[in-house]
Order: C-alpha cells, then sequence, then structure tokens
C-alpha cells in the first residue's frame, strides 16, 4: 500500500472542474492546502498572456477575513502599520502588519466594503493574531476564506474582457478602487487590484458561482485571447513588478525560529507603509528604535549583467558576502536579469555596483558566474496602463 | 497643583514602600489608593463589636529587616510579636512541634529528627542563592525559550559557591515538587505535610504540581530576610501599614487614600498620568503600578493601548487562587485537645498528611468546595487581647483550597462551606462551636472585591517559574519596566513576587532611580 507523507488530503478550489479541464500539462503544485496549477500549458506562454492579453489566476486559497464593528478601523490601526483611516469605502490598499518586535508577520490587501466593515486578504492564515489583536476591541472577526472565490483578471485586455462579462463602467474604476455587480443575480465584487504590476482586476464571488463565472469569463475573452495563468508565471510577473512575497522575500515572524532571521519593513524597503504619526500600532516603538539606529539589512533591487537568473546567489561586495538573493528572475518584458536581495546595511544603496555570485548548470556541469550587478531604484516594469483611468478597453 | 516625578497606584506595603524610599531620594511622589485604610492586604478589621482581624494577611514571615530599618518603622509605630513556632496538630492530640532545628511529639523518629536540620541547612543555602536574584531585579534572557531559560538559572544560580552536590541537587529539585522532595528526606506523615503546607500556601497548585519546589524556596528565603521567623504584627496586621503610611509620609511622599485611579494616561508613547476617581487627572513623569498586573494592563491602561504581543501575554497571565479565610470571634479561649495556652498561641496547622493536602486540591480543579480543607491557624488575641474584648477571642485561618467560583456560584455554597469548616475544627477543638460569636468565610472573589487582585491571588498572580524572576510578571515587561515607557510595577505582579516582603517596592524604586526617568 502506498501511505503518503501528507496527513490530509489537498483541497481544491471553487474552479477545479475548470482549472483541471484546462491544466492538459497536470503540473499541480500545493498552495495553502490547496491543489493548484504551477503552470497550465507553458509558464512563458501564460506570462506574456499578462502581459500582452489577459491572464486568469484562480486565488481563491487566499485567506480572507471580515473585519466589522463600531471598533473595526481603530483595531486595523493599531494591527497595521499604515493609516487605515485614509482609507475610504471601496477603496483597497497594500498593507503589511508585524509583531511587537516590528518583524513583519504578513502582508496583505485592506478592502474597506464600508464604514465598520472591512477585508481583509492575507497569504498567511492569521485567525490566531487576528483574534489576539481584537483584545480590547469591540469587532466581530470572520474567517470567510471558503465562502469566497476569486480570480485575477490581469492584463492590457482585462478591463474589455470583464466589461463584456457585464461590468459595464468598469473603466471608470481607479486603481485600488472596488466596483459591485450582479453575476446570475448574486453580488460581484470587483477591485482593481492584482499582483502583476499591469492592467488587472480581481473578482469576487461566492463559490456557487465561480464554474459559470469562469465559463463566462473564457467564453468573453476568447477574442482577447484569454488563458488561464499558474503559480510560475504569476511570480514572473510579481518579480518584474516588484513586489514582495511572504515566505520567499521574508520570514513571516510567527514562524521563525532563528534569532535574527525575521524582517522589519524598514529592512524591506516598506517604510513607506509604516506611519509614524499613528500614536500606536504592532511595532511602532520597535520600529521608532530601528530608526533610530539604524536597520542591519537593506532590501535592494537587482539588475544584474547577463542572462542567468540569480537564484539564491550570495551578493558581494569586493570579495565580501555582503547579502543573499531572494527571489530572481530573467524578466521578458523588461528584458532585465532581476533580483532582490537582503542587503548588509549599509551596503545597498540605489546606484552600488556588487557582485552575484551565480552558479548554473548545464548537462551535471556546473558553472559559477560573478556577474556585476548594479542596485536600482524600483521596478523597471511600470506601464502607463496600470494607472490610466478611464483604463484602456478596446 | 505639585508636579509629581511619581504617582503610585496602590498604598499596599509595596506601594508604600517604593513611594517611601523614591521620596527619600528627593522625589516628589504621591501614592493613591481606592481603599480606606493603608496596607493594602496588609489590613485589620472589626469582624464583629470589639474583635479585631487581621483580615487578609496574617502571618508575618518575610519581611525585609533591611526596609524595617532603613523607613524606620518601629518609631513609626510597628510591633511584632514573639517568634512562633509551628504547631502541627494531630487527631490524636499528640501534636507535632516544629520550632527552628527542633522536632517534638507525635511520635517523631531519631532518623527524621536527625535529617531534618540537614535539610533546612540545604534549604538555606538555596534560599542564599535566591535571595541573590531577590534583592534586585532578576537578569534579562537573551532569548524567550526553555533552554535559556535554563542555562540562565544554571549560570545564574550556579555561580556561587554552592559545591557540586548542592548545585546538582537544586537543578533537580527547583523543577520536581515538593511531594517527592518530601518523601526523599522525611517518613513522618504530619512532618512533610507541615513543610508541604509552605509550598502551596497562596498558590493554585497542590503538593504535586511542579513548580512547589521554588514556591517553598520562595518561602524559606523569609529566614534570610526576616530573622525572626513567623510572627504576628501587633494590633492587627493593618498597623503594617500604618507605619508604613506614616514612615512613607515622613519621607516625604503625599498618600491618598479612599480615591481610586480610574485610568493610565498615554500621551504618545509615554504615560503621562493617572485620572482619579474624583475625576482629576495627575500629571506626572512616571506611574508606579502596585495593583496587580492585569488590573494596570487590561482595566487602567486597556488592551487597546497595548502593543497585540503585549495584551495576548497580559490575557495569558494565570491569576488562579485557591487560598480562603474563615474568622471567628469568639466568647473564650478554645480547647484544643493536647494544647496549652502558649502553644495555642503559635502558628496552628490542621494539615494530616500529603495526600490530605493533594485531596483537598483535587476539587478546586473541578470548582467544587472538596469537605476536607487545610488549615493554617492564628489565635492572635492571646499574644495581643487588644484585638478582642477582655477574655474573649478571635481566630482566623488560611484555607486551601476553595475555588474562584464554585459551580452555582458562592450564594449557594458560602453557608455550608463555613459550617462544614468550624465542624473540621470542632474536632480538634471541642466545644469551639458554643463559642463562637461571629463567623465568617472569605473566599477569592471577596478579596479581589476588597482589595482589588485579579482572582484574589495571593501573589497578583500565579508565582510559577514561567511567571517568576525575569520573566516575572512576563517577559517585556519584567525588571520593573513595562513594554509601556513611563509605567512601572512595583506590587507582588513584579519580581520577586508576593507575600509581605517589600522587595519588590524597594526594588522597583531602586531601578526607576537608577534609570533616571525622574530626573
Ligand atoms: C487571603 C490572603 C492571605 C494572605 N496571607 C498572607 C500572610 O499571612 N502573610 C503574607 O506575608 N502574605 C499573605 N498574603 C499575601 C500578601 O497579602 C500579598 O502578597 C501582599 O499584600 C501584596 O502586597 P502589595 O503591596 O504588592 O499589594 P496589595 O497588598 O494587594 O496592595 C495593592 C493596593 O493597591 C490598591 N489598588 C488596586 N487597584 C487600585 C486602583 N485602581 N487605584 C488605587 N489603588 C488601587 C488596592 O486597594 C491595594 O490597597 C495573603 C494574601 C491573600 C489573598
Amino acid at each position: 500500500m502506498i501511505t503518503s507523507p501528507r496527513e490530509t488530503m489537498l483541497l481544491t478550489t471553487p474552479f477545479h472542474s475548470r482549472v483541471a479541464a484546462m491544466c492538459p500539462i497536470n503540473e499541480w503544485g500545493n498552495w495553502m492546502g490547496y491543489t493548484t496549477p504551477n503552470a497550465y500549458f507553458d509558464v512563458e506562454l501564460e506570462y506574456f498572456a499578462i502581459r500582452s492579453t489577459t491572464g486568469v489566476f484562480d486565488l481563491s486559497p487566499m485567506n480572507k477575513y471580515r473585519i466589522s464593528g463600531p471598533d473595526a478601523e481603530a483595531y486595523l490601526n493599531r494591527m497595521l502599520t499604515r493609516n487605515i483611516s485614509k482609507l475610504g469605502i471601496d477603496r483597497v490598499c497594500y498593507a503589511v502588519w508585524c509583531n511587537d518586535a516590528g518583524s513583519m508577520l504578513d502582508d496583505g490587501t485592506i478592502f474597506r466594503l464600508g464604514e465598520q466593515d472591512f477585508r481583509l486578504c492575507s497569504y498567511q492564515r492569521a485567525d490566531d493574531w487576528l483574534q489576539w489583536c481584537a483584545l480590547g476591541f469591540n469587532v466581530t472577526i470572520d474567517n470567510e476564506s471558503e465562502d469566497i472565490a476569486g480570480l485575477a483578471v490581469q492584463g492590457p485586455t482585462s478591463c474589455t474582457v470583464l466589461t463584456l462579462l457585464g461590468c459595464t463602467g468598469l473603466d471608470q474604476l481607479k486603481p485600488f478602487g472596488i466596483a459591485h455587480f450582479t453575476f446570475e443575480g448574486a453580488p460581484m465584487m470587483v477591485s482593481r487590484t492584482g499582483f502583476t504590476g499591469d492592467l488587472g482586476y480581481e473578482v469576487w464571488v461566492a463559490p456557487e458561482q465561480a464554474e459559470a463565472l469562469w465559463d463566462q469569463l473564457f467564453e468573453c475573452g476568447r477574442d482577447y485571447l484569454i488563458k488561464p495563468i499558474g503559480g510560475h508565471a504569476l511570480d514572473l510577473a510579481r518579480i518584474e513588478a516588484g513586489f514582495l512575497q511572504a515566505h520567499v522575500d521574508f520570514v513571516p515572524a510567527e514562524e521563525s525560529v532563528r534569532p535574527g532571521r525575521t524582517r522589519s519593513p524598514l529592512e524591506l524597503g516598506l517604510e513607506w507603509l509604516v506611519d509614524f504619526s499613528k500614536p500606536l500600532f504592532n511595532g511602532r516603538l520597535a520600529l521608532l528604535e530601528e530608526k533610530a539606529r539604524g536597520s542591519r539589512y537593506r532590501f535592494a533591487m537587482l539588475d544584474i549583467e547577463g542572462n542567468k537568473p540569480a537564484e539564491h546567489s550570495f551578493i558581494l561586495k569586493g570579495d565580501k558576502v555582503v547579502g543573499t538573493v531572494t527571489s530572481a528572475a530573467w524578466c521578458p518584458t523588461v528584458k532585465s536579469n532581476l533580483a532582490y536581495a537582503q542587503i548588509e546595511a549599509p551596503h545597498g544603496n540605489v546606484g552600488d555596483v556588487l557582485t552575484a555570485e551565480i552558479y548554473y548548470q548545464r548537462e551535471l556541469h556546473w558553472t559559477r558566474l560573478m556577474a556585476p550587478c548594479t542596485v536600482i531604484d524600483g521596478p523597471l516594469f511600470n506601464p502607463q496602463r496600470r494607472r490610466q483611468t478611464p483604463a484602456p478597453a478596446l | 497643583m505639585t508636579d509629581y516625578d511619581a504617582v503610585i497606584i496602590g498604598a499596599g506595603h509595596n506601594g508604600l514602600i517604593c513611594g517611601a524610599y523614591l521620596a527619600k531620594a528627593g522625589k516628589q511622589v504621591l501614592v493613591v489608593d481606592g481603599r480606606d485604610q493603608p496596607g493594602g492586604c496588609a489590613s485589620t478589621r472589626e469582624l464583629a463589636a470589639g474583635f479585631h482581624i487581621s483580615d487578609c494577611a496574617q502571618w508575618l514571615y518575610q519581611f525585609d529587616d533591611d526596609i524595617v530599618r532603613d523607613l524606620g518603622l518601629q518609631a513609626a509605630g510597628l510591633t511584632v510579636g514573639r517568634a512562633k513556632h509551628t504547631v502541627a496538630l494531630q487527631s490524636d492530640g499528640d501534636h507535632l512541634s516544629i520550632d527552628g532545628d527542633l522536632l517534638r511529639g507525635a511520635g517523631i523518629e531519631a532518623k527524621d529528627q536527625a535529617a531534618y536540620p540537614l535539610f533546612r541547612q540545604q534549604m538555606n543555602v538555596f534560599a542564599k542563592l535566591m535571595l541573590k536574584l531577590y534583592r534586585g531585579r532578576a537578569p534579562k534572557l537573551v532569548e524567550a525559550n526553555w533552554t535559556d531559560r535554563l542555562t540562565l538559572m544554571k549560570l545564574g544560580l550556579g555561580l556561587k559557591l554552592m559545591g557540586k552536590g548542592n548545585m546538582q541537587d537544586l537543578m533537580r529539585l527547583v523543577l520536581i515538587n515538593i511531594y517527592d522532595v518530601m518523601n526523599e528526606n522525611f517518613d513522618h506523615q504530619g512532618l512533610k505535610a507541615a513543610l508541604a503546607l509552605d509550598a502551596i500556601t497562596g498558590t493554585g497548585m497542590g503538593p504535586r504540581s511542579p513548580n512547589t519546589v521554588f514556591t517553598y524556596l520562595h518561602r524559606a528565603l523569609g529566614h534570610q530576610l526576616q530573622a525572626s521567623g513567623v510572627v504576628q504584627v501587633m494590633g492587627g496586621m493593618g498597623a503594617l501599614g500604618e507605619s508604613l503610611k506614616s514612615a512613607a509620609e515622613a519621607s516625604g511622599a503625599t498618600v491618598r487614600m479612599g480615591c481610586r485611579v480610574e485610568q493610565i494616561v498615554k500621551e504618545g508613547d509615554r504615560v503621562c498620568g493617572v485620572v482619579l476617581a474624583d475625576g482629576s487627572t495627575v500629571p506626572t513623569k512616571a506611574v508606579v503600578s502596585s495593583a496587580d498586573p492585569t488590573t494596570t494592563f487590561a482595566d487602567l491602561l486597556g488592551y487597546q493601548h497595548l502593543e497585540t504581543g503585549m495584551a495576548r501575554r497580559v490575557a495569558q497571565y494565570r491569576t488562579r487562587s485557591g487560598t480562603a479565610k474563615l474568622h471567628l470571634a469568639l466568647s473564650g479561649l478554645p480547647t484544643v485537645t493536647g494544647l496549652d495556652n502558649d502553644a495555642l498561641s503559635q502558628r496552628l496547622v490542621i494539615a494530616p498528611s500529603m495526600e490530605s493536602i493533594e485531596l483537598a486540591w483535587n476539587p478546586i480543579k473541578y470548582a467544587e468546595c472538596g469537605h476536607h480543607h487545610i488549615f493554617d491557624i492564628s489565635i492572635p488575641s492571646i499574644e495581643d487581647p487588644s484585638l478582642a474584648p477582655n477574655g474573649q477571642h478571635v481566630l482566623t485561618a488560611l484555607i486551601h483550597y476553595l475555588p474562584y467560583e464554585p459551580q452555582g456560584g458562592w450564594d449557594a455554597h458560602r453557608q455550608t462551606v463555613l459550617d462544614n469548616l468550624i465542624e473540621q475544627l470542632e474536632a480538634y477543638a471541642p466545644g469551639l462551636k458554643a463559642q463562637i460569636v461571629a463567623s465568617e468565610l472569605l473566599v477569592p472573589p471577596d478579596f479581589e472585591a476588597a482589595y482589588g487582585m485579579k482572582g484574589g491571588n495571593w501573589h497578583h498572580g500565579e508565582l510559577s517559574i514561567d511567571q517568576a524572576l525575569m520573566m516575572r510578571p512576563f517577559p517585556g515587561s519584567s525588571q520593573y519596566s513595562t513594554a509601556v515607557p513611563g509605567l512601572f510595577l512595583c506590587g507582588a505582579g513584579a519580581h520577586p513576587g508576593g507575600s509581605l516582603m517589600g522587595l519588590p517596592g524597594r526594588n522597583a524604586a531602586r531601578e526607576i532611580l537608577k534609570q533616571g526617568v525622574l530626573a
């Protein structure tokens, strides 16, 4: 008998029947306990769907929490480093949260659905932490992860396809805005958000609507070369666009066991998300102290010579190792070899020239490459259509 | 209005001591308390017309002699009685007397008599060592995990001149329980139980619970702090509070009774004052709280003003208690079979065996009241006749164990339990019932209501190793500072913990002065 080392079976998302049908290469992965495709047919073609037509990504495994009640805003202001009071109704923002030591627990998006009504969409399971944060606040926290199915619909023709689906006027929706529609008589929420750095939307429906949504979306998008995309293509897009990924670019503090392995938002280049004018938030005192003392690490985006991805590379300054790479890819649209690295302060300033020690293998033959690289100021991929309102619709 | 350098919440013994030391150092200090009498749990109350009892704490056994001297407490009115020995009552009337190294009665065998001084000697070695950690702030942990905790204990404790044998014993003993330690050393049931009682008093633990060797040492180091051993305070325990108030005032502190602190106020990241029950706000450079940690952080500051990790620690801090009190006003001196009047004025304990203590503990795990209890009895009016009308007496007893809240609530159980306790006493003191003029049973929620400490807990929070020393009350808020700048702790919830000892208050004052926050 064959036994599985895993204790529980992987779950399937509400789109699974459709996803499986469109995944001829059958290349699956485990994303947060769900069976999800790493690729549907070809990573590069999927990636190019995101950048030149429309790519559809099943993001149902994301954790979704409803946070509501009279203290919901105060609760989030204490938990998040950002000032959530500035977030309007039907608006979304990217946010991070820390523990008392100022170490990153996770990042995610906050949807303001009402004055006292929010949704937090996180990469990690956060039930425990959200409950602890609720001590002393009049809020209700519901895990609605399984009550909502989500698709990311991303790419230059995404607005067009969704408009055909019935999202009339969607082109008027500003980045980080939320619009409400009906789909087959049930509510359908669309936010202009995503993880690709492109024009794109995320569509949220009840699981019962999932299959019909998928079918009709692909029907509407057929002429616009809509394609499903898997985890690998999305990863390529997010690296090109400059997005961090929990577990890859930082270890969530609740999971790190070795001293010194956690990172603060300041060390990850996310100071713009930290509002020190707020009187209290988790990690405030520690981050103030870090600011005064100076951070241990600096987040650097590297443009590396050549075309060999600098995966897991050491970064050197002269002969000295000053950092390591967390994410790396040859990015097709910007035609650059990019990497994110954690560089020991004081190295890693924009313009610094460092060396990436890259190892790659061809037919069991390893080659070591010392590739010069430059610290760049933000992502190279930043198309106009990402920000334009009205969104380009054909 | 005066600008205070420090406002101290609570005029219990620790709050007053902290205030007195700060004032002696030239600081402007206000000590405020919601009660009318100073001293907190060191209090005297009239039980019935002319009958006065020590309402909460009844024995003084580890009050630091240095503090008595530093603050001139004798001049301020503190008088204590003669040193008491412990008489462990046995059902056959042949009682066991424990007096220093000397054991008498109850058929105690030569083997135990020889073993006892050796045991005390070793405990004293350990206690002296622990005292080094007690007289100042406990060293901080670098990493908050168990290995580090143990390493630190090994280092901190082991460093000092104990010798290898003792050192190994300590490392082994501290993590086991008093039940096993007693059995390793002695045979006599009554002796083992009387000693084990010291380990479980004021805790929510039974003799077989881990941690009970640590709590035993906590009490055993009383001998190092207070040379006299167990005594009663003349005039009742409230006299200790009164003398401390006078001493604090003589040092220049202002003590304001009858005025609760409703709120600790934060401005920006720092605590900047308190709001009093009369609605006034008192600004200050530092707030030093001798209220228990849960009250301080959850009620007075509020969870929403803490970062989550800290709030979580407060919420998880354990304050379970099992200690209650029986108070009796008696028309005459009770007769205890086998005891003369002098013996009656000693510390009398009823704890037949360690098993009986463990069995008395079991019910509180299930919020039940049980039928057999452990007694730690004082008849203070023998040595101090001023406490009762002529020829009459008061009896107070610490009772182990009663739950915080029995199933059905205390109203449904109080009278039954009281009657049952009196019945248990009657077995040793025939005729007692007929002498009772007034009686009362105080249970943990009564102490919580009267003195404010959560759970009615003796130590303002269980004194277990994970909540002790550099982890007291919790990591991130130890060493008298807290995670909130400007807020300090100086009560039993701070290191080194509860009982009338004075060290939390004095250590806190020293630490605050050393930090220079009041400058
Ligand atoms: C039933 C019982 C019996 C005990 N028996 C003994 C014994 O025999 N011997 C012994 O050594 N120890 C005994 N103890 C333990 C001892 O009494 C305590 O450990 C000790 O009193 C703690 O002193 P403290 O000054 O830290 O706090 P407390 O004595 O508790 O004083 C705290 C003070 O703070 C005040 N306070 C609280 N909240 C506020 C607020 N918001 N505003 C203003 N004031 C506030 C309270 O009114 C109180 O006066 C006993 C404890 C209990 C519960």
